[in-house]
């Protein structure tokens, strides 16, 4: 096959090109422009998007004996990662980027690109596999080492996606081993940190940073019945589950703290209340995708008399986050509605929920509501 | 073998360049020592500084050895600017007396990022000056900023000829308007030089001043066939300029540093080459410049060609705006099919943006992501434009499908 490796400096996807070569694939190493004025070194935890990143992916590349390129994507990133992100906080929803970039850049706008121009399939470093049953259909899967699994930030892939995509470092059984194999190939990135922060906020200050583009005006925060107990200092600081930075003066009557249970930026107004109000006991999404066949055509669930599937799951709400059983609901139209068997802690709209069936990615939603499991006293 | 069209960003070594440089390299000997051996350095060292000057019509002690094109510019531009601002500020002033510069748009980087610098850190006040949509400067523009209070301006700073689209400037008229409002003028040859004559005493009597008008001309050796890591600064006698490197006050105290008589020797050859065929390399590399246009046009109708026609601009350039194509793409598939080209200026780490001399010629960003830069050099054959013609229809279909980077995505939910 003819495969672009996306190669973002870093030692996963230095290796899995590599890995791909090896496989016999015929490879052209693709490192992302994402930034119209990328910083020069690397700082911190950020892992992508500097010139140094750049120039370590194509050391990477030399090593390989691959052509290497850099494309330019930073428009479609800022218009479909960055301003997308900006806009999910004014609407006072918590975005993952990183899942969005997966999605809308390197799964969508890369990919395309890359089928335009004669490939067949995209390589990343992604810790998690792409099987294929016994009718050809492509499922996704975690990976085998379930502490690097990354399936959860791939969950929005849908079928067509999956069939061009390759992750060569799915059966890995560690990041160690990666690493290991990086120093063998004598790559310079082997012992390179790992990426955390958000890319393109450079210093980490993820709230600094919308300050300066959202903008903050004073607002009401209110308690649960929704009196006014003090006053904030703009919105969209604040996110679902956050403790500190509540500077309401008057303490609760039982002393206990308070979190933030609802962010609403139309009104500007910050709801807080007990820990306990954070447990959700239900979850919902109109924006959902099915990474592969859908549960009925899985043979997981049958349609009822209305239309509505149902059927036993793990559902999963941040990337390192453990699966928790549930029961889940579709109806042809509309939305998809998890139940978790136990209530979830610290989900905030704008999240994505991720499905699983054993280690099978079945799908996910973006969440657009959420039911507490206790109901205001 | 790969077929290369991108002799702009740099040109194969002469064969009797990298010769005269290796054995050269073998000669033990500081130009500056006094003894045998230093004395025979400094022949060698002297003896190519007569050449090149030769290759520019300059006066050998003209002629400043710098590290290549980039650092002749900063030099010239910074070393005049701080020259002629040399009295203020001081006690009682509280302004440059100079602070101005003139320049077109569309510069090359080692232009623009000096200017821009000055700003920054030196009080400089940059006006850039309109192109028109062939990349020419407007000389009613030139006058008019020129006119307008004269003895604040430091000095005026031109390409001679664009390195993206090979729009020739009309440098003899501009440093002679220049010269009657008593400005000095530095003009960047790097990319005209081995492809256009260039006379700087000719220039220098065009202009009719000795202490203004063209004071200093830039260009680097391996744009004509010799080495990298060599350039010189054209520094007329009657200019001042204030050094950017202090150290042994080697070349008339403005360049210091041991000097490199190798890498000179070696540029000396590839000059003398290049000046003595050039009349005849411009018009048998023009004439495959022509080939190319032409292809183009047979090929891609919807092609654009990019900065002035025929004469106006340099016979070793073609550049196009495809579009509906990216010309990253295009880049790509010609270099798959073994055809090197690029899409204007080498940049930082190749992370690409739209050309800023397109932008500066009034094309939008749109069409300035379709560009594609070809330039032609001595080794260039009619054989090596087939190539390229040959794969470029494919690489335009298969480019245009790719389509743009702004178009929305298909794949996904």
């Amino acid at each position: 096959m003819k495969v672009l490796a996306a190669m973002s400096g870093g030692v996963d996807s230095a290796v899995a090109a590599a890995r791909a070569v090896e496989a016999g694939h015929d490879v052209v190493g693709v490192h992302l422009a994402l930034s119209r004025m990328p910083g020069t070194l690397r700082t911190g935890s950020r892992g992508c998007c500097t010139i140094e990143d750049s120039m370590d992916a194509q050391r990477a590349a030399n090593l390989i004996g691959i052509p290497y390129y850099v494309w330019d994507f930073s428009e479609r990133f800022k218009l479909d990662v960055v301003d997308d992100f900006i806009a999910e906080y004014s609407a006072g929803r918590t975005p993952n980027p990183c899942m969005r970039c997966n999605e809308r850049i390197k799964f969508a706008a890369l990919l395309e690109k890359a089928i335009d121009l004669g490939f067949d399939a995209v390589c990343t470093g992604h810790y998690a596999s792409v099987v294929t049953d016994a009718d050809g259909n492509r499922e996704l899967h975690r990976a085998s080492a379930w502490a690097k699994d990354q399936s959860y930030v791939l969950g929005v892939l849908t079928t067509e996606q999956l069939a061009h995509s390759m992750f060569p470092l799915g059966a890995t059984p560690s990041k160690a081993e990666v690493r290991a194999e990086a120093a063998a190939r004598g790559f310079s990135v082997a012992n390179k940190p790992d990426s955390h922060d958000i890319c393109f906020i450079p210093d980490g200050d993820t709230r600094g940073w919308l300050a300066e583009r959202v903008g903050a005006e004073q607002g009401a925060i209110l308690d649960r019945t929704g009196e006014r107990i003090g006053t904030h200092e703009g919105a969209h600081a604040f996110t679902v589950g956050q403790r500190k930075g509540l500077s309401v003066g008057v303490p609760t009557p039982d002393g206990r703290p308070r979190f933030v249970l609802e962010v609403r930026p139309k009104t500007n107004e910050v709801v807080v209340g007990p820990k306990e109000a954070l447990d959700i006991a239900e979850i919902a999404g109109s924006r959902y995708s099915w990474a592969g066949l859908d549960p009925i055509a899985s043979g997981i669930a049958d349609a009822d008399a209305d239309g509505i599937a149902s059927f036993r799951c793990e559902v999963q709400i941040r990337a390192h986050a453990d699966p928790v059983p549930a029961m889940a609901r579709v109806a042809a139209q509309g939305e998809l509605v998890i139940v978790p068997d136990e209530p979830l802690n610290g989900v905030a709209p704008g999240q994505t929920a991720v499905i699983y069936v054993g280690t099978r990615v079945l799908g996910q939603t973006t969440i657009d509501r959420t039911v507490s499991a206790v109901p205001v006293a | 073998m790969a077929v290369y069209l991108d002799h702009a960003a740099t040109t194969p070594m002469l064969p009797d360049a990298i010769a005269a440089y290796a054995e050269a390299m073998s000669v033990v000997g500081n130009p500056a020592s006094i003894h045998s051996q230093g004395q025979e350095a400094k022949r060698m060292l002297e003896e190519a500084r007569e050449t090149v000057a030769a290759s520019l019509g300059c006066d050998p002690i003209e002629v400043v050895f710098t590290s290549g094109g980039t650092e002749a510019i900063n030099l010239a531009i910074k070393g005049l600017y701080w020259a002629r601002n040399d009295a203020g500020p001081g006690p009682g002033v509280s302004t440059l007396p100079k602070p101005r510069i003139l320049a077109p748009g569309g510069e090359h980087h080692a232009t623009i990022d000096t200017l821009e610098w000055l700003e920054r850190y030196e009080g400089a006040e940059v006006e850039w000056l309109p192109l028109d949509e062939l990349g020419r400067i407007r000389v009613d523009a030139v006058e008019e900023a020129l006119a307008r209070d004269p003895d604040s301006i430091a000095l005026l700073t031109l390409i001679m000829a664009n390195n993206e689209v090979g729009t020739i400037q009309p440098v003899g008229d501009v440093a002679a308007l220049a010269a009657r409002y008593g400005v000095p003028v530095h003009t960047d040859a790097v990319a005209a030089y081995g492809h256009l004559p260039i006379d700087f005493a000719g220039l220098r009597r065009e202009s009719g001043s000795a202490s203004a008008g063209l004071l200093a001309l830039s260009v680097s050796a391996h744009k004509i066939g010799g080495p990298v890591g060599i350039g010189a600064l054209v520094l007329s006698r009657a200019a001042t300029v204030v050094p950017l490197v202090h150290g042994g006050g080697q070349q008339r105290q403005v360049r210091s540093g041991t000097q490199d008589v190798a890498a000179a020797v070696s540029f000396a050859v590839a000059a003398e080459r290049a000046t003595a065929e050039l009349a005849f390399e411009a018009e048998r590399v023009a004439a495959l410049r022509d080939r190319v246009i032409a292809g183009v046009a047979a090929a891609v109708p919807e092609a654009t060609l990019s900065g002035a026609p025929d004469a106006a601009r340099l016979p070793s350039n073609a550049h196009f705006t495809f579009p509906g194509a990216q010309g990253d793409s295009l880049l790509f598939l010609l270099d798959v099919a073994g055809v090197s080209v690029s899409t204007g200026s080498a940049c930082q780490a190749g992370i690409p943006e739209p050309s800023h001399v397109l932008i500066a010629m009034g094309r939008s960003e749109q069409e300035a992501r379709g560009a594609l830069r070809i330039t032609l050099g001595r080794t260039t054959t009619d054989a090596d434009v087939d190539a390229f013609l040959d794969a470029l229809p494919a690489a335009y279909a298969q480019a245009s499908r790719a389509g743009l980077a702004d178009r929305a995505t298909r794949l996904g939910r």
